[in-house]
């Protein structure tokens, strides 16, 4: 498993550009993950892999044929210094888990990678990096995996309930 | 207690006090789905066991990325939704009246005090009618079709103070950009930026949709505009409804507070790649141009087109070589502009005039650009790769900036023609 590294501001468009978004199945629209941003991603990404951006990873549309396109590729966690709200809302939705670290400049793009997330960190280059859990009400929704699963077991909501 | 719009807003829908960080399950009042992300929206509906959506009259559809269908995916996807809108009793504007975010505001599906959500992320338009209205996912969507709320997290939120007077040929997208410039990509992320300030109460709803729009190009989580006369003139005119104050209070816990003055503002540039990389128009002057759109959700209303016309003025045409594409942002905008001469001007003068439709904006239906193409938009987004190759570039300046580029071919200050 290895850590595909991204720098600042990766936007959807970047992740899975305009003129894909007829397709709706993660595996085909992974083909064209990056497309023409970093080519060999769809090729060479395997189950495990590990995608890490620097701040503001998944601006812009709030297509959420981006975190499936990740997920299509086997990309199960995302790691940045920070993301945009709707992208990191929407990966928690479908199951792609969003982790905060503020170190990641010491990740290497290729670096062997292994998350702990019981454990609240990730290693790579030969590195324990600690990383923020994702807060409140969408911890739960990731423990159920998904808000789909979340939602199926609902009947209805308490509207105005607070966390 | 003192609170901002933000604040106030879900305060009031949730029948009690919240404040910035709270997180509510609080309930939408419409909610918007068009023909990219809505097919997802709906089948995800369904795998949450979704039947009956909560309210038929609180869901806006609508198709405007890919219309007239550019595909066959696009056009199944055309006619799964037709499918579900009846089944489920929603009016669909179909493809007939234009870009959704023009389509919401001007049929009145927008009104201050509401909480409104979009599988778009420029669902934030909707705050120049003092809406709390933010952009979701297609999940959440789902989310929102079967029980009619959402959980939200009650933002923070900045107040932009804007005064002065516009100088000739400059407004509100300088205005937008140079705030992206200033405030960066994504220096409000997971708040709300809220507006006021003696330039925006100057301002036409045109101008306020068009700030409103842009505020997710700073991360922002809505961008509201603090209501009006203005405003409830727009919003009366469309349907019934009693205006109140809506304002945020003067010692509200304002993470930050901004003042700018836009009365030494010049024309505003943002220069490939990010949208927050604004500079005056006089630094990039003089840059060749293959492709001019003038048209989007940020900058396709009659208005728009005027300013754009009102520069072009007597021209015989736009510079040789360079494709000028007009796209109204809906049909009613189309017709004003049709109605005052405006789209025969354009078209006189070579440009292409096309049906509403986000255009060369969503970066698939038509309109790309091949590598090494530079192109100069007035819509909101100038990605690498966002209206086609990844190595052509996108500019993004106001309507004026566009005609007066269009008629030289090169990028040129509106206020020098």
């Amino acid at each position: 498993m290895r850590v595909w590294k991204f720098g600042d501001d990766i936007d959807t468009d970047a992740i899975i550009p305009g003129r894909f978004l007829t397709i709706y199945d993660p595996a085909e629209l992974a083909k064209h993950a990056f497309e023409g941003t970093r080519d060999e991603f769809a090729k060479e990404a395997r189950e495990g892999d590990v995608v890490v951006g620097g701040s503001n990873f998944g601006c812009g549309s709030s297509r959420e044929h981006a975190p499936l396109a990740l997920l299509g590729a086997g990309v199960r966690i995302v790691v940045a210094k920070s993301f945009a709200r709707i992208f990191y809302r929407n990966a928690v939705n479908t199951g792609l888990l969003p982790l905060v670290c503020p170190r990641i400049d010491e990740i290497r793009d290729g670096d062997a990678v292994s998350v702990d997330i019981a454990g609240g960190c990730i290693e790579a280059n030969g590195k324990r990096l600690a990383v923020e859990p994702v807060p409140g009400f969408l911890k739960r929704i990731v423990d159920t995996g998904g808000l789909v699963a979340y939602a199926k077991n609902l009947d209805e909501v308490e509207t105005c309930s607070t966390e | 207690m003192a609170a901002t719009i933000a604040e106030k807003i879900f305060s009031q829908r949730c029948g009690r006090t919240v404040r910035a960080g709270d997180v509510v399950m609080a309930p939408v009042d419409a909610a918007m789905i068009h023909d990219i992300t809505g097919p997802l929206a709906v089948r995800v509906f369904g795998e949450m066991g979704g039947e009956r959506v909560y309210d038929p009259e609180r869901i806006v559809m609508l198709f405007d990325h890919q219309v007239p269908a550019d595909s066959i995916p696009a056009a199944e996807n055309h006619v799964f939704m037709r499918r579900f809108a009846e089944e489920q009793g929603i009016h669909n504007y179909d493809l007939l009246e234009g870009v959704c975010h023009q389509v919401v505001m001007e049929k009145g599906r927008a009104a201050p005090g509401e909480i409104i959500v979009g599988t778009d992320s420029h669902t934030c338009t909707y705050g120049a009618a003092g809406a709390f209205a933010t952009g979701i996912g297609s999940t959440d969507m789902g989310f929102v079709l079967k029980f009619g709320a959402l959980y939200f997290r009650v933002p923070e939120s900045i107040l932009v103070e804007v005064n002065g007077t516009f100088g000739r040929r400059v407004g509100a997208k300088d205005l937008i950009l140079s705030l992206a410039g200033d405030i960066g990509a994504d220096g409000a992320t997971y708040m709300a930026l809220e507006f006021t300030g003696g330039a925006m109460r100057e301002m036409n709803m045109a101008g306020r949709m068009t700030c409103a729009n842009m505020a997710i190009e700073m991360g922002a989580k809505a961008g509201i505009v603090r209501p009006d006369a203005a405003t409830w003139d727009y919003v009366t005119a469309r349907r019934e409804i009693e205006p109140f104050d809506l304002a945020g209070d003067p010692d509200a816990a304002y993470r930050e507070r901004r003042h700018y003055d836009v009365t030494d503002l010049a024309p505003q540039v943002a220069v490939p790649h990010n949208v927050d990389n604004v500079v005056d128009v006089g630094e990039v002057a003089g840059t060749k141009v293959d492709q001019v759109f003038i048209g989007s959700c940020t900058n396709g209303r009659y208005e728009d087109l005027a300013e754009a016309a009102e520069v072009l003025g007597t021209a015989d045409a736009f510079a040789t070589g360079v494709r000028v594409i007009v796209i109204p942002a809906s049909r009613t905008e189309y017709l004003k502009a049709l109605r005052a001469g405006i789209i025969e001007r354009f078209v006189e003068a070579g440009a292409l005039v096309e049906a509403p439709c986000c255009g060369p904006c969503m970066g698939g239906a038509f309109g790309l650009l091949a590598p090494g193409e530079v192109s100069l938009s007035t819509s909101n987004r100038n990605f690498r790769g966002r209206q086609g190759s990844t190595q052509a570039s996108v500019y993004l300046a106001s309507p004026a900036t566009a005609a007066a580029s269009a008629l030289y071919g090169e990028i040129t200050d509106p206020r020098e023609v």
